[in-house]
């Protein structure tokens, strides 16, 4: 039975907790050849040259040798070959597939096609679970552990999959949550009755003030402007949601800023020097991870 | 009058009565339950006038007892559809519908970017609450309720 990553959800907290320990060794030691002889397929259907080079890195760093297309108008997707036929054939030739689609639902697809694991680098807005494993290995570098942290989630809390993928992933770990965003882009009830499923708190806000002093870790999210229907409404609202240096005065000491990456004006440049702005090493992070998560599903940790 | 209507279709011997559908979900029911590939007897009756519905369709057919996994399908298009089994033209069971917890090929994803609306897939749904009735697209995680569930 081969295993596959396509959501966060497909993994119990014990392997989240596992892979995470991994994820450490991996930084302290990164070049470990666990892939000698092996043959790493990266399918990206849409460019994504951060998470490509993350995991290429990831590979390389294992040993491993690298095929793919960075954009599917290189592929034979673009002469209407189905999704099927092309997983099939790339199966054949690599011991795993790493894949970046834009529709979702399309990794788990592929999984179920392929003779050989998938990990999902994103399908459209639904799932990217290395981003989720590298945010919580993020968090708890930081913080020492992941239980009852006060985690504020910033931004386009509607549509933002990261925030989604990242709020079922730490509800394993009794968190209080607190989400700050406009009223067009709140938190959908879905997620909402999640944590209430499972007992687990939260407040919403609609103002980035000083509620954040008693935060230990701030997820900020970027607000896009195709969002919105009303351009000046996006205009008030890119200003309100954006975090300066001084806003982080009273702030614990423990507290750290992360953010997926590309950050547009949702993060002020002056608080890139700040000791508890973290998004450039949440970044590096990602590679160790995707080191773990790659390593797990070919079998070669456990 | 309801009994003269039902007389209008032949009587059965041995088989399965769906009664009570919706008119308009009639031939939908056909379809899902593959009528058109058996090759039994098979009466439908549609716009027959119905105390409950005002209007209603009914299907019978000889010698066939479908699977519960068939059964429940219709739960989804006509949940108060009634299912009776007639053996020697005695109803001889009257079935409930039950939605079931999951189902494959019957429901279209909602979601345009699922990729189960651009690739020949086979999509399966599963039911995480039954009042309002909600499900999951397997594919794309999205869920859907109620009003926006659309049958293939």
């Amino acid at each position: 039975m081969q295993k596959s990553l396509v959501s966060i959800t497909d993994y119990s907290k014990d392997e989240i907790l596992r892979l995470l320990q991994h994820a450490e060794k991996f930084e302290q030691n990164p070049n470990q050849p666990l892939l000698e002889g092996k043959v790493v397929a990266t399918l990206f259907f849409e460019p994504s040259t951060r998470t490509r080079l993350s995991f290429e890195t990831a590979v390389n760093r294992l040993g491993g040798r690298i095929i793919g297309f960075s954009d599917a108008s290189t592929s034979s997707s673009s002469k209407g070959e189905t999704l099927k036929d092309t997983i099939k054939m790339v199966s054949n030739y690599a011991d795993l597939i790493v894949m970046r689609h834009p529709l979702e639902g399309a990794a788990r697809y592929a999984s179920e096609v392929a003779s050989v694991p998938v990990i999902n680098a994103g399908d459209g807005a639904n799932q990217h679970p290395t981003q989720t494993l590298l945010d919580l290995y993020s968090i708890q570098k930081t913080q020492g552990h992941l239980d009852h942290l006060n985690i504020f989630m910033v931004g386009d809390l509607k549509y933002g999959r990261t925030v989604h993928s990242l709020l079922m992933a730490m509800g394993h770990f009794e968190p209080n949550f607190h989400f700050i965003s406009p009223d067009e882009l709140k938190m959908p009830s879905e997620y909402k009755q999640f944590c209430d499923d499972r007992g687990i708190a939260y407040t919403e806000y609609n103002e980035l003030n000083e509620n954040i002093n008693i935060a230990d870790i701030l997820y900020m999210t970027r607000v896009q402007r195709e969002r919105f229907t009303d351009l000046m409404e996006y205009e008030k609202v890119k200003n309100v949601y954006s975090l300066k240096n001084k806003m982080l005065e009273n702030t614990r000491s423990n507290l750290r800023v992360l953010h997926p990456l590309p950050r547009v004006t949702e993060i002020d440049e002056d608080v890139d020097t700040n000791e508890k702005a973290y998004y450039f090493q949440q970044a590096l992070n990602g590679v160790f991870v995707r080191q773990a998560v790659i390593a797990y599903v070919l079998g070669f940790i456990s | 009058m309801e009994s003269k209507e039902v007389k209008m279709v032949a009587a059965l011997r041995n088989g399965t009565v769906i009664d009570h559908i919706p008119s308009d979900k009639l031939f939908k029911v056909v379809s899902i339950l593959h009528l058109d590939e058996l090759p039994n007897q098979i009466t439908i009756g549609n716009n027959l006038s119905s105390s409950k519905l005002g209007s209603k369709g009914i299907i019978k057919v000889s010698d066939k007892f479908f699977t519960d996994q068939d059964i429940n399908k219709i739960a989804l298009l006509a949940p108060d559809a009634q299912l009776n089994i007639i053996r020697d033209f005695e109803v001889q069971e009257k079935k409930k519908l039950r939605i079931p917890d999951s189902f494959e090929d019957i429901v279209r994803c909602g979601n345009p970017n699922c990729v189960t609306n651009h690739q020949p897939i086979v999509t399966r749904f599963y039911v995480t609450n039954h009042q309002p009735l909600t499900i999951r697209c397997h594919y794309c995680e999205r869920m859907m309720i109620a009003d926006e569930i659309k049958i293939k």
